[in-house]
């Protein structure tokens, strides 16, 4: 095993091996490590990616990872009113794609770019010389391993150990965590094989939803995303859900999975003297419906341009390695800040509001592309003004909240 | 008291490693290593746990 690297990446996720094909494609000499004994599994994930993603990504769909074509969504208010969204009239569709297949064609390409990989390898501790980080220490099937470089990328998703090891606060606040927990079933009568289905309500998912997002013409991932600090667990939602429908009678389990979703703002600081966070490691999380593979996959070119020329210069500083922090954040911060208030605004409002804002959609007054918007943190102004009428009360609350 | 994990239950998912405070928990591939002298039984990891797989119990 060499053990002079430029960078190395902890976690074979989205964000870690895209990281990986980037910094390579520079000729930076990267290893990527994992303490997982398969890329891709076992997921934690619902699947969902957009083509904007894919694009932003330079791929193309490939039918080994792109299971099944997206082209709307059904929204499913507390008693039932249901809201087609039409993305393909918006040019917003998208994939629900094999994630496994997905990460294992992902690291394909990050090898042939001349990434390395090694996994099930945990890593344990970081080395630590004046300040900066200088490598890993590893623990490589019972064999710790002590590898160093110039730069160390933390892509360990939600855990975000690695950055707190650097002293870099990543803690995830309960109350702004996800608890996530998902059946795929075959044998699922699905409303619209193409169609994401999303149920909103206090007793179907506090503060989250559940999802039913299509793999074919009968197989789903089913899940649930609830407020960390919910009382009940995610499993007990997602199985009184599926109960209490009869259109899952029929179906059954193929996969379990479970996982956290850091559904915050990002972490504070992204960066450390020799040290950088991606992806769930950094909070990169649209934090309304909790996507972050997209992000994910686009940080990894910005964060290998930022290396490359810091190791060219030789200087990993904190300073020096600010600079994708600050790239970041120009193209998403305000936007994902944004995101977060309307997730707040909703959050507090009740079943029966929320039904008021179904109906309002559902009788035309607004269009559903309102919702789309929203998962953007823009269209609030928009349900004001539409249901000013019906439900002043809630107009009301909306322009005192955005008034703050 | 201190956090105690059922294996039989548990997804080896990291909701729980990610809210401790004190980086008791620490995900393997297959196992959650408890660090219990670390470990302030503040039972956010129960909350945050999908499957309801962690519990406080009585140290021994
Ligand atoms: C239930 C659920 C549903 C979701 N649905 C969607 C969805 O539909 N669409 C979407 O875009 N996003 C979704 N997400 C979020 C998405 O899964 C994450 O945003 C994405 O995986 C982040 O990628 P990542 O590479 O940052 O982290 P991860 O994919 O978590 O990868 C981190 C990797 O680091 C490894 N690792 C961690 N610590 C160490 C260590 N010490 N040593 C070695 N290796 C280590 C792990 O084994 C892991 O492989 C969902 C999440 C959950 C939990
Ligand atoms: S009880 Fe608190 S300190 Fe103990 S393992 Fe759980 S989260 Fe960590
Ligand atoms: S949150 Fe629960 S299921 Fe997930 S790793 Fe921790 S104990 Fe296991």
């Amino acid at each position: 095993m060499m053990n002079d690297w430029d960078v190395i990446v902890v976690g074979a996720g989205p964000a870690g091996i895209k990281a990986g094909e980037e910094l390579a494609k520079r000729r930076l000499k990267t290893l990527v490590i994992d303490r997982k004994q398969e890329i891709g599994a076992p997921k934690r994930c619902g699947e969902g990616l957009s083509d904007r993603w894919v694009t932003v990504s330079g791929l193309k769909p490939d039918p080994t990872w792109a299971r099944q074509y997206i082209n709307g969504a059904i929204l499913i208010s507390p008693k039932g009113k249901k809201i087609v969204i039409d993305s393909e009239k918006m040019g917003r569709t998208g994939y629900i794609i094999e994630r496994k297949m997905f990460e294992k064609f992902l690291a394909a390409n990050a090898i042939r770019a001349g990434a390395k990989f090694l996994l099930k390898t945990n890593v344990e501790d970081l080395v630590m010389e004046d300040g900066f980080v200088k490598g890993v220490v590893a623990n490589n099937m019972g064999d710790t391993l002590e590898l160093r470089s110039k730069v160390v990328v933390a892509a360990d998703g939600v855990d975000s150990r690695i950055g707190r090891m650097a002293g870099l606060n990543t803690l995830l606040p309960l109350a702004e965590m996800d608890s996530g927990f998902q059946y795929e079933m075959a044998g699922v009568d699905l409303l619209d094989p193409h169609k994401m289905e999303l149920y909103f309500g206090k007793s179907v998912a506090p503060r989250g939803y559940v999802w039913v997002f299509p793999k074919g013409e009968d197989v789903a991932n089913v899940g649930v995303g609830i407020s960390g600090t919910d009382e009940k667990t995610a499993r007990e939602y997602l199985d009184r859900w599926l109960e209490n429908n009869k259109r899952f009678e029929n179906a059954s389990i193929i996969e379990v999975n479970a996982g956290g979703i850091p559904v915050t703002k990002p972490v504070d600081e992204f960066v450390g003297n020799g040290i950088l966070l991606t992806g769930d490691a950094a909070r990169m999380v649209n934090p309304i419906h909790g996507g972050g593979m997209g992000t994910a996959l686009e940080a990894g070119g910005m964060l290998a341009d930022v290396i490359k020329e810091a190791i060219e210069e030789n200087n990993v500083s904190k300073e020096k390695l600010k600079k994708f922090q600050d790239i970041w954040m120009e193209k998403h911060g305000k936007e994902f800040a944004n995101v977060l208030k309307v997730r707040h605004f909703f959050e507090k409002l009740n079943d029966e509001q929320l039904e008021a804002i179904a109906d309002i959609v559902v009788k035309g007054k607004i269009s559903p592309d309102v919702f789309v918007e929203l998962s953007h943190g823009q269209g609030l102004g928009k349900i004001a003004k539409g249901i000013i009428k019906s439900s002043p009360s809630i107009a009301k609350l909306i322009f005192e909240f955005i008034k703050r | 008291m201190v956090a105690v994990v059922n294996r039989d239950k548990c997804m080896y998912c990291g909701a729980c490693t990610s809210v401790c405070p004190k980086l008791a928990l620490e995900l393997l591939e297959t196992r959650i290593k408890v660090y219990a002298d670390k470990c302030i039984d503040c039972g956010l990891c129960v909350k945050a746990c999908p499957v309801g797989a962690i519990r406080l119990e009585e140290r021994k």
